[in-house]
């Protein structure tokens, strides 16, 4: 039925208007390919090893389970929060598996309660919030201080060793399906599906009008507070789904994994256009920005530059994409 | 060119884009005089008012300060010429003391390391107690709006000015307030300084200022002596035709029905009003008029449960009990309110057109998996975009690229696209121009002929009395009031809003 209306639907021509090559071509994420393509022609000639299949996998698993992370993040930030507690949840997420899986629970019952605590770090982050009215950016660094201290409690800061984790269980970190790795997989499932959901789905139009204007959205009759505070949980949730991913990846359970995360993990959403005012930002740009980030770092590894230059290259690069789109929102306006 | 002239603007253009905000307008200032600057809204007053304080830089055109031309780069140079500006926007910082905000300037190049308190208090004691008796230790966060206001001129007048522009002073100003001002005004003016005085109130230019300078859609008009002309002549140059054409025809006799669309009975909330009963009848417009802060706003959003605590009293929609919990389920039940404050909280600036149209019921344009289907957005957009004759490039481009008016219409083509049963409209035509102001007013009214409910709320009087079929007049949370008819004055609305009268019986 519904289809049956858009094909018979007079054409539009205000809607789709003459200019969408313009528009494909203004897009944030045009611009990202077209530099993340720059540097892979440089980088095949300037390193034989680079366009390899070794390499290309390695890339693509580097930002994978981190590109989950990004999914949370940047839905949270286009409803206007920030999360600085990313990394910590995480690791807290592998260390509580980690624990129960040695204290004789099944790891995949291990691995639910673990998402399940770390959507309730979500939901506690989300009342502190949305409820008391603390501001995101302060409950966040409060729970990713909490979160690493717990995790190097519950270890006593070392890395706990699961070595006895069933095959099955570490398939998801480091089986493949043919030639394509399980965690890229999931990946590609978690990107499509919020990516698709974002664009097309009144309940995340809603996270949308919610971060554009809160008032706004207050006075069309948006349940904002519980807008964000969904926006919250399901970030933390994804951190828990993440680092199952890790733990069945590495075999072990790090507590001091994933320090420095969340600058990573805003910094892809933001370079892929994603607002920290709310309001704006696309999954697919944030993936970009965090494959741009990555090909980045594997192009100064194999150029041999210094580990410490990273760093302050990538800070640089942030830096550049949020100008350059300052920029050009305001010559545009 | 007169020797007592301190301010000569001529030909003057500013554009924004495509919008050409001033055609090559001229204005004329004398030293000593108050000079009422008269437009509607979009008619470059502000605009104007931007370039002579230095905000904006005008395309082309001339300035002669004090007989010399100057470009004034900016607020700091228009200060260090002596232009003080008071907005009408309230710029104060909530959390500093009065006597700081008032010497904000003044400190700034101050040259000394340590603030002294003491003394900034006592002078700025001196400074209020000319206007009112606002303790200068107060934090500006604990002020009445009014007495915010009062704050913003006494900071100006610490600045040694030669021209002081007061853009609708009196807007959030008691009547008492608004006649200690006018004294110092022309106080000031005797002294030598020249006072621009923006505002919309005939009564206020007439009985206060020398000149008047009318501009209209970037233009402008005429400048005269106050005592050569008539109010009537003001408006009319305003406006650029007769007044009678601006509003749409009123609900005939023939029109008039018994049906009840809405009825409140003795609504009260916790502080902000109190025993408010109204009836609304099917095809009429009814207006709210009332003082800023007498609790227009807050009933009407009291009952959308938009805001209110302890709710009490009984509203009925169309024969049934208005039952609801929040403005979500008002929405449900077709009550809608249109907010006055459009970019504040009424439309997603940098959202499309589109998705601000369907933002009340995005479910509407979505299939049962509930994902929108955007050609099924862009119809609705399209569809009453057309009817309310929306100006736009694509329905995909930001609400941000669109005029004042046309926002408005966004805005209001939201409230739209739920079919309502009755919409609340707060300032409905604050900061649009004339022409969509008009076609506004006559959309409401074909509205209301259509048998939705019209409740207009809005502080311009001539807006209420062209438009609406009766006015309820709200006194510090009460009715005072109501007028139909020929009683439909400026004069009787003004009475009933500011002194009060009998409470009327609702008939």
């Amino acid at each position: 039925m519904e289809d049956a209306v858009s094909l018979t639907g007079t054409q539009d021509t205000k809607a789709d208007g003459p200019s969408l090559i313009r528009r494909i071509l203004r897009m944030r994420e045009t611009g990202l390919i077209a530099i993340i393509l720059l540097l892979f022609i440089v980088m095949s000639f300037a390193s034989p090893y680079f366009l390899t299949w070794v390499n290309m996998r390695a890339m693509v698993m580097a930002f994978a389970v981190e590109g989950i992370v990004v999914v949370g993040m940047t839905i949270l930030l286009i409803s206007g929060g920030i999360d600085l507690s990313v990394g910590s949840v995480t690791a807290l997420a592998m260390v509580i598996a980690g624990w129960l899986f040695l204290n004789g629970v099944d790891p995949w019952v291990a691995s639910a309660i673990s998402i399940a605590a770390c959507t309730g770090i979500g939901a506690f982050m989300g009342f502190f919030t949305t409820r008391i009215g603390l501001h995101h950016f302060i409950v966040s660094l409060g729970v990713m201080v909490i979160a690493r201290g717990a995790c190097l409690l519950g270890t006593g800061g070392r890395p706990l060793g699961l070595y006895t984790l069933p095959p099955e269980f570490k398939f998801i970190g480091q089986g493949s399906i043919g030639p394509i790795p399980v965690v890229i997989i999931l990946f590609i499932v978690v990107v499509v599906a919020f990516d698709f959901m974002l664009r097309r789905t009144t309940m995340f139009r809603k996270v949308f009008y919610t971060g554009s204007n809160e008032k706004a959205a207050a006075y069309s009759g948006i349940r904002t507070k519980k807008v964000v505070f969904l926006t919250t949980t399901l970030c933390s949730a994804l951190c828990g789904f993440a680092g199952i991913i890790y733990m069945a990846r590495f075999g072990s359970a790090q507590p001091t994994f994933g320090i420095g995360m969340e600058l990573n993990v805003i910094a892809a959403a933001v370079i892929g256009g994603a607002s920290l005012s709310g309001g704006s930002g696309t999954i697919f740009g944030a993936i970009l920005g965090a494959v741009l980030l990555s090909v980045v770092s594997s192009s100064l590894a194999l150029l041999d530059v210094s580990v410490y230059w990273q760093d302050i290259i990538r800070g640089s690069i942030l830096l550049a994409a949020v100008s350059i789109d300052h920029y050009l929102v305001k010559k545009r306006a | 060119m007169r020797d007592d002239v301190i301010l000569q603007i001529s030909n003057l253009s500013k554009s924004f884009g495509p919008v050409r905000a001033l055609k090559g307008v001229d204005f004329e200032l004398r030293k000593g005089e108050i000079h009422a600057i008269a437009g509607e809204n979009g008619a470059g007053k502000s605009t104007l008012m931007n370039v002579i304080d230095g905000i904006l830089q005008p395309d082309e055109g001339e300035i002669i300060f004090d007989g010399k031309a100057v470009r004034i780069t900016s607020p700091t140079m228009a200060q260090k010429l002596g232009i003080g500006f008071v907005h009408q926007e309230i710029a104060l910082c909530p959390d500093v003391s009065v006597a700081e905000n008032i010497f904000m300037a003044t400190t700034n190049v101050s040259r000394s390391f340590l603030m002294d308190y003491k003394a900034l208090e006592r002078k700025a004691a001196d400074v209020l107690g000319q206007l009112s008796d606002i303790n200068p230790a107060t934090l500006v966060r604990n002020l009445s709006i009014s007495h915010q206001q009062l704050v913003e001129i006494a900071k100006a007048l610490t600045l040694d000015c030669r021209i002081l522009i007061l853009d609708e002073p009196t807007a959030a100003l008691t009547e008492k307030e608004a006649q200690i001002l006018f004294g110092i005004m022309r106080q000031l003016a005797d002294r030598g300084i020249s006072i621009i005085y923006i505002s919309h109130r005939m009564v206020e230019i007439f009985d206060n200022c020398d000149r008047v300078s009318v501009y209209r859609d970037g233009t402008y008009i005429t400048t005269q002596d106050v005592a050569d002309i008539q109010p009537s002549d003001v408006v009319n140059a305003m406006v650029g035709r007769v007044i009678d054409d601006l509003y749409p025809k009123k609900q005939s006799e023939a029109e008039k029905s018994d049906d009840i669309i809405l009825d409140v009975r003795n609504l009260s909330e916790r502080t902000r009003f109190k025993d408010v009963s109204f009836r609304l009848e099917k095809g009429e417009i009814l207006g709210i008029a009332g003082l800023i802060g007498a609790g227009r706003s807050e009933i009407v959003k009291g009952i959308c449960k938009l805001e209110g605590e302890d709710l009490s009293g009984e509203v009925t929609l169309n024969g049934k009990t208005l039952d609801v919990g929040s403005y979500r389920d008002s929405i449900a039940e077709g009550v809608v309110y249109l907010s006055e404050d459009r970019k504040g909280d009424g439309v997603f600036l940098d959202m499309s057109i589109a998705s601000n149209i369907s933002a009340l019921k995005p479910e509407q344009v979505a299939n049962a998996l509930g994902l929108i289907q955007k050609q099924r957005e862009d119809e609705q957009a399209q569809e009453l975009g057309d009817r309310l004759n929306l100006k736009c490039g694509t329905l995909s481009d930001p609400v941000s690229s669109l005029s004042g008016g046309n926002q408005q219409k966004v805005a209001i083509a939201k409230m739209l696209s739920v079919n309502p049963k009755l919409i609340f409209l707060d300032e409905p035509t604050r900061g649009v121009d004339v022409g969509a102001k008009a076609e506004i007013h006559r959309i409401l009214r074909n509205l209301a002929r259509s048998g939705v409910g019209i409740v207009v709320i809005s502080s311009e009087l001539p807006e209420l009395i062209g438009v609406c079929d009766r006015v309820l007049v709200v006194r510090e949370g009460r009715i005072s009031g109501e007028v139909t008819g020929d009683e439909m004055t400026e004069e009787n609305i003004m009475h009933l809003a500011s002194v009060g009268g009998a409470q009327a019986t609702i008939h």
